[in-house]
């Protein structure tokens, strides 16, 4: 076993680690913000550990790039339509309970 | 340890299936099923089939996912009711039988395909004289072109059909516009909208262009360009036209046209849809980007819906 595919297995590890957290944070936690917390946070570094891990394993630098691309596009996508759906959960709680 | 994966992908494809079926809420419902599109995406990359994997993300789950929860906002908009009841045994029993016969006889047309059809060495063979790499892309526009023809046209007719939907005194107006109305809310989306869009037209080129070579094409450039001119319509940093710009019109009926007249050109040469020889590839990539346009304006229409009146929201 060579060090690079060390790397991509403990890489995948962790990523495996922190998407499992926030599954288990999005079934668990109580209210829809800290679901939100759950999912945009603890997913998005999970999928960073994934996307390393593709790029370790592939190994040329455009491909890599590739890949940092989607990862950048991903977290973007998460952010956005997390702050929506915390606005939404905010004004659905403010306004009706 | 592939074997593992595909069946866990399997009994995963099944239970969400089994899940955008049977769930009472019909949001619910349509997520379950985006779930599925994604899941299938992924079967078809395990298969080594990139385009079709890449055109059922984008347009199986992605198009078909957002016209699916426009349609719900929208019935309810209407003050209609969704009703998760079931439609009575009868007609439960019926689709069943109509679906099981129609699995069983797609099941025996699949498993009769031999593992070595003869087709694969024949496209092998006729690809260098086309100039593209891409089999996909062969088949589509150069051996098969009348089917991909012929599909251009049929999504112009969907959009011709959504169209006249339009309720009375609505018709040339937009649709409704798709702009969030909450202030908060339109402040994120705008940004992110108008980030995306000239995203979306690089990766849209990119991917259109790489096509002729690699997995991609015209119908996933377009859906890539139509996601991100709705994003952008979201956000408000976009309007959406008039359904008699004439701008409008001609960027939807310019990919099939061209495609037609390339087509009708091939006439002269004794076939139609035949390319002169040595012009193949330069033929095909122009009818790529201009049908990517075409299809990303009738997409992102198809999505925004018929022409209303000013008033309404989508």
């Amino acid at each position: 076993m060579t060090w690079a595919s060390l790397a991509v297995g403990l890489l995948l590890v962790a990523g495996l680690f922190f998407y499992a957290a926030g599954t288990l944070g999005l079934l668990r936690f109580p209210d829809p913000a800290a679901r939100l917390h759950a999912l945009t946070k603890a997913d998005n570094v999970g999928l960073a550990f994934i996307a390393l891990a593709a790029a370790l394993e592939w190994g040329s630098p455009a491909v890599a790039a590739k890949i940092a691309a989607v990862w950048l596009l991903a977290i973007m996508a998460a952010g956005t339509s997390a702050q929506l759906m915390a606005h939404l959960t905010r004004q659905d709680h403010g306004g009706g309970s | 340890m592939t074997a593992a994966f595909e069946l866990i992908l399997c009994s995963m494809m099944l239970g969400t299936a089994c899940v955008a079926l049977l769930v009472r809420d019909f949001l619910a419902a349509i997520a379950f099923f985006v779930v599925f599109g994604n899941l299938m995406g992924l079967a078809w990359l395990a298969m080594g089939a990139v385009n079709v994997a890449l055109a059922e993300i984008a347009i199986g789950a992605g198009v078909t996912g957002v016209l699916l929860v426009l349609t719900r906002s929208r019935l309810l908009a209407l003050g209609e009711e969704i009703s998760s009841a079931s439609p009575g045994r009868w007609l439960t029993l019926s689709a069943a039988a109509l679906c099981s016969v129609l699995a069983a006889v797609l099941g025996a047309a699949v498993l009769l395909i031999a593992p070595d059809d003869g087709l694969a060495p024949v496209i092998d063979g006729l690809m260098p004289l086309i100039g593209v790499e891409n089999p996909v892309t062969g088949v589509l526009l150069a051996f098969r072109a009348y089917d991909t023809l012929l599909e251009s046209f049929v999504l112009l007719g969907a959009l011709v059909a959504v169209w006249s939907l339009a309720p009375p005194g609505a018709w040339p107006r937009a649709p409704a516009a798709l702009r969030m109305t909450d202030p908060a809310a339109l402040n994120v989306a705008e940004s992110f909208g108008r980030l995306l869009l000239p995203v979306a037209l690089v990766a849209a080129a990119y991917l259109v262009w790489v096509g002729s070579d690699r997995p991609g094409g015209a119908f996933q450039g377009g859906t890539v360009l139509a996601g991100g001119f709705l994003l952008a319509a979201l956000g408000g940093a976009v309007g959406l036209p008039r359904s008699d710009d004439p701008a409008l019109r001609w960027v939807l009926v310019a990919g099939p046209l061209v495609f037609l007249a390339i087509g009708l050109a091939g006439l002269a040469l004794g076939r139609f849809l035949a390319y002169p020889e040595g012009m193949a590839k330069a033929l095909i990539v122009t009818i790529e980007y201009v049908l990517a346009f075409s299809i990303g304006g009738t997409l992102a229409l198809l999505v925004a819906g018929p022409p209303a009146l000013p008033e309404t929201r989508p």
